[in-house]
C-alpha cells in the first residue's frame, strides 16, 4: 500500500535521525527503560510492604493505596505540570512520561513483589533462620532470588501493560505509535481506518506475542 | 509560587465544570459496567463452550481488544469508524454527543474483554463435576451454567470484578482525548482559565481517589463477608 | 546441656506443651516419640527458638535462650536443625547451599566453605552431587544434603525434626544410617521420629510425649521391653502393625 510506503520510517523511528527518537522505536525504549528503573523502585517498596516495621509498612501501603487509585493520566499530569519546577529546568515529554510510568508502574510493581515474596514456602525462611542467616541475608540469598523466578510471568504481564500505557504520551505531544498515527492521519486526511488500523495492528502483535512468552514462561515455571 | 487559593476551584463556574465533568465520569462509569458486565459474561461462556468457532471467536475477541491499548480504541472508534457510516449516521452521532458513544463503545468493548477473562476463571474454579451432575439430571448446558455453575462461580468471581470496576473507573479519564468532558479534561479546562494546576490536581486527585478507595472498601468488606468456602 | 524448665506453651486454646521439665546432656543422643499433636514437633522447635514459649525457661549451656541481650541468630547458627521437608535452597546447586551460610556468617572463606562441604558431603555419600541442583535429588539424598548443611556450621547440638516421615520407605534407611553414624561420632543429638528399630539402636533415653506433656523416660530397652505408664504401653501396641 502506498500509505505503507510512505510513512513506515516515520511511524518506526519518528524524525530520527533529523529529529527526536519516535514511532515504535520511542514506545519500546520508554516502555522497557520505564519497567527497567520502576523494578528497584516496586522492589525496594514491595520489601517495605512486607517489613515487620509498621513505620516502614503503613507509609509505604497508604502510598501504593494512593498511587493506585489514581489515573495514570492523572499521574502524567502532575508530572508535566510539576517536574519543571521540582527540577529547575524545562523536562521533555519523554522524561515527563518516563517519570509518571516509573511512579505508577513501581507501586504496581510493589504488589508483584509483595504477592512474590510472600509465595516462597515458609519452611525456606525457617531453614534460613535455623542455619542463623540474618534477615538481610535471607531475604537477599534465599527469599528474593526465588520470589523473583515465580514473578516472571508478572512481570513480562506488566512489561505489556506498560508498553500500552505509553499511548498516554499522545495526551502530551509525546512522539510515540498513537501520536504518530494521528500525526499521519491529520496529513492524508482520508485514510483513518488504514492508519488506526496499522498502528493497533503494531500494538497488538508485540503485545500478543509477549503475552504467549509470558504464558510459555508460567507453563515452564511449573513443569 | 504564589499562595495556595482552592477558592478559585472550588467555587463559581469552575466549580461546575469539574462537577459535571466527576457526573460524567460517573455515568460513563456505570453505563459501561451495566453494558460490559453481560457482554463480558457472554464472551466467557463462548470461550467455555463445545462450539469450536464460539470459543475461537471469544479467544480472538479477547486476545485483540486486550492487546491494543485503551486510547487506541478511543481514537479508532473516534476518528476512523464514523468514516464507514453513512452521511445521515454521521450527522446523527455528531449532535447526539459522538463523543460521549464512542467513548462508551470503546470502554464497553475494552472492560468485557477484561471481564470475560474473569467470568471465565471464576467458571473454571468451580469443579467440572458439578456441570456433569447437572447434565446428568437432564440439564441443557445454559441451563446448567445459570442454574448449578454460575451461582457458585460468582462469589469466586466478585473480587476480581471489582478490581475491574477499580480500573474503569480510572480508564474513563483517558476518555478526554477524543474530547469527551468528563472530569479529566474538565480539570484540563480549568487549570488553562486559572492557572492554578495544584489546587486543581488536588481537588481532581481527591475526586478520583474517594471513588478508588470507596470501590477498595468494598471489595475489602466482600471478602470479609462472603469469604470463599473451599469446598 | 539443653534444660527445660517448666515450658509451657499454647497455641490458642490448645496446651501444645504442659510444664515439661527435662536435661538432656552432653552427648546424649535422646528420641522423642508419641502419637501426632503430642507435641513432639513443638518441643523441639522450642529449642532454636522457632517456636515462642509462654512460661518457663530453656536453657543452653546453662544460659537461658530467652535472655534479652542474646544475638537470636548466631544462638540458632550454634544449632543444627534438619526439616522434615528438607527445606533446601531450591535455586542454589547443593555446594552452595552447604557453604551459603558458613561464608555469610563470616565463620570460613570460600575456599575453606567449599573444601569443608566437600568433606561433609562426602561423610553422607554425596560428594559427586555437588554441583546438582536439589531438584534433581530424590528425597533421601536431598536430607542426606540438607544434613550436610547443618553439620557445616560445625553446631556441638543437632535436631531432627522426623527426618525420614516425608521419603519413601526405600530411602528412610540411607538418611537414618548417616544419622546413626553422626551419634556414634558423640554428637549431641534430639531426634523426633516414628522409627522404632532405629530409635531402639541409637537412642541413649527414650522420650514419650502425649498431649503436650513427657509421660515416659526410658533406655531404649526398658522403654520397649518395660513400658510403664498405661499411654506408652498403647502407643507401642498400636504402631506393632498387625500387618508387619
Amino acid at each position: 500500500m502506498e500509505l505503507l510506503e510512505n510513512y513506515w520510517l516515520y511511524f518506526l523511528v519518528g524524525q530520527f535521525p533529523n529529529g527526536p527518537l519516535g514511532g515504535l522505536a520511542l514506545t519500546i525504549l520508554l516502555g522497557a527503560g520505564a519497567l527497567l528503573l520502576a523494578m528497584p523502585l516496586g522492589v525496594l517498596l514491595g520489601l517495605a510492604r512486607v517489613s515487620h516495621s509498621r513505620w516502614l509498612r503503613w507509609p509505604v501501603t497508604a502510598l501504593v493505596y494512593v498511587v493506585r487509585g489514581t489515573p495514570l493520566l492523572m499521574v502524567v499530569f502532575w508530572a508535566y505540570f510539576f517536574l519543571p519546577s521540582l527540577t529547575g529546568q524545562k523536562t521533555g515529554q519523554f522524561a515527563t512520561m518516563l517519570a509518571a510510568l516509573v511512579i505508577f508502574n513501581g507501586a504496581y510493581l510493589a504488589e508483584i513483589v509483595r504477592a512474590g515474596i510472600q509465595g516462597v514456602p515458609r519452611g525456606q525462611w525457617e531453614s534460613a533462620q535455623s542455619l542463623g542467616l540474618r534477615y538481610v541475608s535471607t531475604m537477599r540469598r534465599v527469599i528474593l532470588p526465588q520470589a523473583l523466578r515465580n514473578m516472571l510471568p508478572s512481570l513480562v504481564n506488566q512489561f505489556v501493560t506498560t508498553l500500552k500505557e505509553t499511548s498516554l504520551g499522545y495526551i502530551i505531544g509525546l512522539s510515540e505509535v498513537s501520536f504518530i498515527a494521528s500525526q499521519i492521519n491529520n496529513q492524508v486526511l482520508t485514510q483513518p481506518l488504514a492508519i488506526y488500523g496499522i498502528a493497533a495492528l503494531t500494538y497488538f502483535l508485540i503485545c500478543f506475542g509477549l503475552s504467549r512468552l509470558s504464558y510459555s514462561l508460567e507453563a515452564r515455571l511449573n513443569a | 509560587m504564589s499562595q495556595f487559593d482552592f477558592s478559585v476551584v472550588l467555587t463559581g463556574e469552575f466549580r461546575h465544570w469539574l462537577v459535571s465533568g466527576f457526573l460524567l465520569s460517573l455515568k460513563l462509569t456505570g453505563i459501561t459496567w451495566l453494558l460490559a458486565l453481560p457482554l463480558g459474561s457472554g464472551i466467557a461462556l463462548c470461550r467455555l463452550s463445545s462450539v469450536t468457532a464460539l470459543r475461537w471467536f471469544g479467544a480472538t475477541f479477547v486476545e485483540v481488544i486486550r492487546n491494543i491499548p485503551l486510547l487506541m480504541h478511543l481514537l479508532f472508534w473516534y476518528f476512523a469508524v464514523p468514516e464507514l457510516l453513512p452521511w445521515p449516521a454521521r450527522d446523527w452521532l455528531n449532535t447526539h454527543g459522538a463523543e460521549s458513544i464512542c467513548a462508551v463503545i470503546a470502554l464497553t468493548l475494552y472492560t468485557a474483554a477484561y471481564m470475560a477473562e474473569d467470568v471465565r476463571s471464576g467458571i473454571r474454579a468451580v469443579p467440572a463435576t458439578q456441570l456433569e451432575a447437572a447434565r446428568a439430571l437432564g440439564f441443557g448446558f445454559l441451563a446448567s451454567m445459570r442454574r448449578i455453575v454460575l451461582p457458585q462461580a460468582i462469589r469466586i468471581t466478585v473480587p476480581p470484578l471489582i478490581s475491574q470496576t477499580l480500573s474503569l473507573w480510572k480508564n474513563t479519564s483517558i476518555a478526554t482525548v477524543i474530547g469527551t468532558a468528563e472530569l479529566m479534561y474538565q480539570a484540563q479546562r480549568v487549570e488553562t482559565a486559572t492557572f492554578r494546576g495544584v489546587e486543581t490536581f488536588v481537588v481532581t486527585t481527591v475526586a478520583y481517589l474517594s471513588v478508588s478507595l470507596l470501590i477498595t472498601a468494598g471489595a475489602v468488606w466482600y471478602q470479609r463477608r462472603f469469604p470463599v468456602r473451599a469446598s | 546441656m539443653i534444660e527445660f524448665r517448666g515450658v509451657n506453651k499454647y497455641f490458642g486454646k490448645l496446651h501444645a506443651l504442659a510444664d515439661v521439665n527435662e536435661t538432656i546432656a552432653r552427648g546424649e543422643v535422646v528420641v522423642v516419640c508419641g502419637p501426632s499433636g503430642s507435641g513432639k514437633s513443638t518441643l523441639i522447635r522450642t529449642i532454636n527458638r522457632l517456636e515462642p514459649i509462654d512460661s518457663g525457661q530453656i536453657l543452653l549451656d546453662g544460659r537461658d535462650i530467652h535472655s534479652r541481650g542474646l544475638d537470636v541468630d548466631r544462638f540458632r547458627a550454634g544449632i543444627g536443625f534438619v526439616f522434615q521437608q528438607f527445606n533446601l535452597f531450591p535455586h542454589l546447586r547443593v555446594i552452595d547451599n552447604c557453604t551459603l551460610a558458613p561464608i555469610h556468617l563470616g565463620r570460613l572463606s570460600p575456599a575453606e566453605a567449599r573444601d569443608q562441604a566437600l568433606e561433609l558431603l562426602e561423610r553422607v555419600g554425596l560428594a559427586d552431587k555437588a554441583q546438582a541442583f536439589p531438584r534433581e535429588l530424590s528425597g533421601g539424598q536431598q536430607q542426606r544434603v540438607a544434613i550436610a548443611r547443618a553439620l557445616a556450621l560445625r553446631p556441638p547440638v543437632m535436631l531432627f525434626d522426623e527426618p525420614t516421615s516425608a521419603l519413601d520407605p526405600e530411602m528412610v534407611s540411607e538418611v537414618l544410617l548417616v544419622i546413626r553414624d553422626l551419634a556414634h561420632q558423640g554428637m549431641t543429638m534430639v531426634c523426633v521420629t516414628h522409627e522404632m528399630g532405629f530409635a531402639r539402636e541409637v537412642a541413649d533415653r527414650m522420650l514419650f510425649m502425649d498431649h503436650g506433656k513427657i509421660l515416659e523416660r526410658a533406655a531404649p530397652a526398658d522403654f520397649f521391653d518395660h513400658p510403664q505408664h498405661p499411654r506408652t504401653q498403647k502407643f507401642l501396641a498400636d504402631i506393632r502393625s498387625p500387618f508387619a
